[in-house]
C-alpha cells in the first residue's frame, strides 16, 4: 500500500497530536482544506488497514512512576527462538517482543523483550520468569535498563514533497 | 501525582478515541466529565509532560516503511554532542541511554527502508560511530497497558482499545 499525497498531509497533520478543540477533525479538515468527513473516513480505514496503531494516549511511563524500564535481551537457540518468542510476548508487563539480528563478536542476542516496573527488583522478577520460561533454550541474557529519554516524539515524516518519495 | 480523574482519562484513552465530530464530548459522555474537562485535563497532562503525545500512532510499515531500532556506543565525554546529533534528525522517533557499552538506543521511523539505511548513513557520517542497526525480523508482541492504578492487573478497560 502506498501512501497517497492526501495521506501524507493527514499524517503529517496528526502525526505531532490531534488538536485539543471540541472539533479536532474539522479542524484538521480545515487545514488540509478537505471536508470533516474526509479525515474521519480515512482515519478510520486506515485504523482498520493497520497504518494506524490505535488512536489514543501515550504515556511517559517515567512520569508515572514506572522509572523501571529494561530491555531485556536473550541469546536463544535460533531453532526454538521463534516458538518460544510467542510465550514471551504473552507474559503481562513484557512489551515489544521481536526477535533481531546478532552481531558476532559484538551482540550475541536475538530476542528483544522491554520489561516494565514500578522499580528493578519488579523487572528482575520478570526477567527470572523468562528465564524459566526459555529454559535450556537461552544460553545468556542482560538486561539493559535505559537511564534517561534522550528523545521521545515519534514518527515524524518529512512534509509532503519533501524527503524521501515513497512512491516511485 | 496523578489525580483518580486523570489516571481514570490515560486508562480510558488508551486507544479508541472516537471519529466522530465531538469526540472528546463523547469521552466525557462515558467518563462523566464535560467536553471542557476533558479538553482541560489532557492540555495540562500534555504540557506536565504525563503523555508525550494524544493523537494517532503510525505503523508505517503498513505503509512500505520502516522502524529500525538501532544502537551506537558513544564515549562518555561526547555523549551530549553525540546526542544532539543523533535527535537532529527528524527520522529518528525515540532515543533512550542504557547502561551498556551499546549505551545509545534508538528508533529510526522512515518511508522506505532505503530512507531507513540513509538515515543511519547519515549518524554514522556526522558522529563517526559505527552506528548498529536491529530491524525487526520477527514481532511477537507490542502493545502494553501498565497498570496505573496500584494494584490493577495489567488487562485494561473493555472498552474498544486494540
Amino acid at each position: 500500500m502506498a501512501l497517497s499525497d492526501f495521506d501524507r498531509k493527514l499524517i503529517a497533520a496528526t502525526q505531532g497530536g490531534l488538536p485539543l478543540v471540541p472539533q479536532p477533525y474539522a479542524e484538521i479538515a480545515s487545514r488540509l482544506a478537505v471536508t470533516s468527513e474526509q479525515v474521519r473516513e480515512r482515519l478510520a480505514q486506515m485504523l482498520d488497514e493497520g497504518l494506524i496503531r490505535r488512536i489514543g494516549a501515550v504515556p511517559n511511563h517515567y512520569r508515572l512512576g514506572f522509572t523501571a524500564n529494561g530491555m531485556s535481551v536473550w541469546d536463544v537457540d535460533d531453532a526454538q527462538v521463534d516458538r518460544l518468542g510467542e510465550r514471551v510476548g504473552a507474559l503481562p508487563g513484557v512489551s515489544h517482543c521481536y526477535r533481531r539480528p546478532r552481531y558476532p563478536g559484538v551482540w550475541p542476542y536475538n530476542l528483544f523483550a522491554m520489561l516494565h516496573g514500578r522499580n528493578r527488583a519488579q523487572v528482575e522478577t520478570q526477567a527470572e520468569q523468562l528465564r524459566e520460561l526459555l529454559g535450556t533454550a537461552c544460553r545468556s541474557y542482560e538486561i539493559l535498563y535505559s537511564t534517561a529519554i534522550l528523545k521521545k516524539t515519534g514518527l515524524r515524516l518529512a512534509k509532503a514533497g519533501q524527503g524521501a518519495p515513497a512512491e516511485s | 501525582m496523578l489525580s483518580p480523574e486523570e489516571i481514570g482519562l490515560i486508562d480510558y484513552l488508551h486507544g479508541g478515541f472516537p471519529l466522530s465530530e465531538r469526540p472528546y464530548a463523547e469521552v466525557g459522555v462515558a467518563l462523566g466529565m464535560s467536553e471542557e474537562a476533558v479538553i482541560a485535563t489532557l492540555q495540562s497532562l500534555l504540557l506536565r509532560g504525563d503523555l508525550t503525545r494524544f493523537g494517532p500512532l503510525f505503523q508505517i510499515e503498513r505503509a512500505g516503511g520502516q522502524f529500525v531500532l538501532a544502537a551506537l556506543r558513544s564515549p562518555q565525554d561526547r555523549f551530549q554532542e553525540v546526542t544532539t546529533l543523533v535527535n537532529a534528525l527528524p527520522e529518528v522517533a525515540h532515543n533512550y541511554r542504557r547502561e551498556h557499552a551499546l549505551n545509545m538506543w534508538f528508533v529510526i521511523g522512515a518511508e522506505s527502508p532505503q530512507h531507513a539505511a540513509d538515515a543511519i548513513a547519515r549518524i554514522e557520517a556526522s558522529t563517526g560511530l559505527k552506528v548498529y542497526a536491529f530491524p525487526k525480523e520477527q514481532e511477537f508482541f507490542v502493545e502494553l497497558r501498565l497498570p496505573l492504578s496500584a494494584g490493577a492487573g495489567t488487562e485494561g478497560g473493555a472498552h474498544g482499545a486494540v
